[in-house]
């Protein structure tokens, strides 16, 4: 199944009532699998007018309680930073794709990973973060899915799933989970006062202090997701002097150029981040008592880099950083030299 | 002695308004709750408020309400409905809102005929953000934004964003009114109701246009704000009913 056609899959069987989207390349087999499932399972397909009318309707949609999924690529997901925005400050869960693919602007539509930033720092205006969830392996991004619903429901809180362009177009074998049924009580939805007191939902806050109460109850959240929900995949790390740092694409591409430095004798290992937002820094910290050469693999001119140098600040590292903008998706081959180049200066 | 007119169960007591003296909101703030205390749509109703000056209508109006992002009403009322179709929603916008920075969510949600109803406030002005141009500003109207009057030249003429979505096939029911006199706030309340009921119907989309005196912005006292709104607004957006087609849609649905 194509990793595309998996997220939708994944999304109807996590219980995703809504879904709405506006076509864009290379994530338009998502909506189209949601256009000929959902409505037949008694959900909600909606091609809208725009991206941003996308994203409010996954507002109004998530503010009643519905399970509520968009997706789109790169300038698509920058027109949904307004949303993404009032989805932080209203506390509503929703899942977001982002099948990424080179940029700025219209870019191309190859894939890239040029959106980590706008992804991991809350792309929107106003002090908030988006916890972001990066698969690598078609099974990887049905499980994700999944997972990106249930942390959306348990923290209130917008979930990116980041892939890019090849994410979405490869094919895999994939074991989907049994639909769930079972779904969270949401008593803060508005569902009509009914008998009880009205409710209101508002991401206003004209008063100052309540606005910096809001603010830090959000840190608080992210704290908190950091210590429970952060995940990361250590590969071949156990004798490693010398570690790769990726994530998505270019993580799988990173395995490949590993395997083939160590036939040749080289003891690398990778780190792979899971969740961009919370970062694996801890992880990261622990490694470098271990290893003290870091060379992060990205498919941008250096984004994540910057979150491991942060997170090994203040470990004796040394952190290099390899990458291939533009939509190229760079060849085992190519990082194995690379690998090599940075080894033998070790 | 008998009661004739008894506080709406749907408005919130004791609450001191925010709205200027001489706004038309408080008057539609009022026919809404009234309207769903008599229709008995107060316990599924959905209200989506705008970036404007009615954004804090929650601090006023006793029902389940929302706020949205400047323009979006209309899509975050899709999304609610769509999710839900037992909510009676109801997205309240002014003329920024609607016919400016909302008019792609306006159009679209009006051509697919959403089964929603919109309350379109029209005071030709930016109230909440100190009397800026609207779309709907009348040629020659003095604004912050359009110190020497509004010149069509350069500002483009009154935007008739009504009369626009009223020639849709899925816009139901559209109609004009104004809340400048007894007589008008009268016919506001019986279009909403019609509007209401067009949703309740499930026939689609409806919309109401209230042209509604902003004397704070207009630099006027409330009286001439409403001889203002019945003489020079009245003859740009003439006041009636622009569409009805409930007749058609009950036959298409059988």
């Amino acid at each position: 199944m194509s990793g595309n056609h998996c997220i939708a899959e994944a999304a109807i069987r996590a219980g995703c009532k809504c879904y709405f989207g506006y076509p864009i390349t290379p994530q338009n087999e998502l909506g189209e699998y949601m256009a000929a499932n959902m409505r037949k399972n008694g959900g909600v397909f909606l091609q809208s007018e725009s991206e941003t009318a996308a994203i409010n309707m996954v507002i109004g949609a998530a503010s009643t309680g519905a399970r509520v999924m968009t997706s789109s690529s790169s300038p698509g997901v920058s027109l949904k930073q307004e949303g993404l925005s009032f989805l932080a400050g209203f506390e509503f869960p929703a899942v977001i794709v982002n099948m990424m693919r080179g940029g700025p602007g219209l870019g191309n539509i190859a894939p890239a990973q040029g959106d980590y930033f706008q992804s991991t720092r809350g792309g929107g205006h106003g002090d908030y973060r988006t916890p972001v969830l990066a698969p690598a392996s078609v099974q990887e991004l049905a499980d994700l899915t999944v997972k990106a619903f249930e942390l959306a429901d348990k923290y209130r809180t917008p979930i990116l799933l980041l892939g890019d362009g090849m994410m979405g177009q490869m094919k895999e074998p994939v074991v989907f989970p049994e639909p769930i049924t079972d779904l969270p009580a949401k008593p803060w939805a508005l569902k009509g006062r009914g008998d009880g007191p009205s409710r209101y939902q508002a991401s206003l806050i004209l008063d100052g202090l309540a606005m910096e109460r809001h603010n830090w109850k959000l840190v608080r959240k992210y704290k908190e997701m950091a210590e429970q929900e952060t995940l990361f995949e250590l590969y071949k790390m156990d004798d490693a002097d010398f570690a790769v740092v990726a994530y998505g694409t270019t993580a799988r591409i990173a395995k490949g150029a590993i395997n083939r430095a160590r036939k040749e004798g080289l003891k690398v290992g990778l780190v792979r981040p899971i969740t961009l937002f919370p970062f694996p820094d801890k992880v990261l910290q622990k490694v470098a008592q271990q290893v003290k050469n870091f060379l992060v693999f990205e498919m941008s001119t250096g984004q994540m880099v910057e979150d491991v140098r942060l997170a090994l600040e203040n470990e004796r590292v040394v952190i290099d950083f390899h990458g291939r903008p533009g939509g190229i998706i760079p060849t085992p081959i190519e990082f194995s030299r690379v690998i090599h180049r940075y080894y033998r200066r070790m | 002695m008998e009661l004739i007119n008894k506080w709406p169960e749907y408005h919130k007591k004791d609450v001191v308004s925010h709205y200027c003296p001489g706004c038309g909101h408080g008057i539609v703030h009022r026919i809404v709750a009234e309207l769903l205390e008599e229709m008995d749509l107060g316990k599924e109703a959905y209200l989506v408020c705008p970036a404007g000056c009615a954004v804090l209508a929650y601090l006023y109006l006793d029902f389940d309400i929302i706020e949205s992002a400047h323009g979006r009403g209309t899509a975050i009322a899709t999304g609610a409905k769509r999710a839900n179709p037992n909510l009676f929603v109801i997205s309240y916008q002014g003329d920024g809102d609607l016919s400016a920075i909302g008019t792609a969510e306006t159009i679209h949600s009006a051509n697919r005929g959403e089964n929603i109803s919109v309350i379109f406030i029209n005071n030709a002005v930016y109230g909440m953000t100190g009397g800026q141009m609207a779309p709907t500003s009348l040629i020659g109207q003095s604004t912050m934004t359009s110190p020497a009057g509004r010149n069509p030249e350069v500002d483009g003429y009154p935007l008739h964003i009504t009369d626009v979505v009223a020639q849709f096939p899925g816009v139901v029911y559209a109609e004009r009114v104004s809340v400048s006199s007894p007589a008008g706030v009268k016919k506001t309340k019986k279009a909403i109701r019609t509007a209401f009921e067009t949703q309740q119907e499930g026939l689609g989309y409806s919309i109401v246009e209230v042209l509604s005196p902003c004397p704070t912005n207009w630099k006027m006292d409330p009286v001439t704000a409403c001889k203002w709104v019945d003489t020079d607004m009245a003859k740009e957006y003439k006041p009636g009913l622009l569409t009805d087609k409930r007749e058609e849609k009950r036959k298409e649905k059988g």
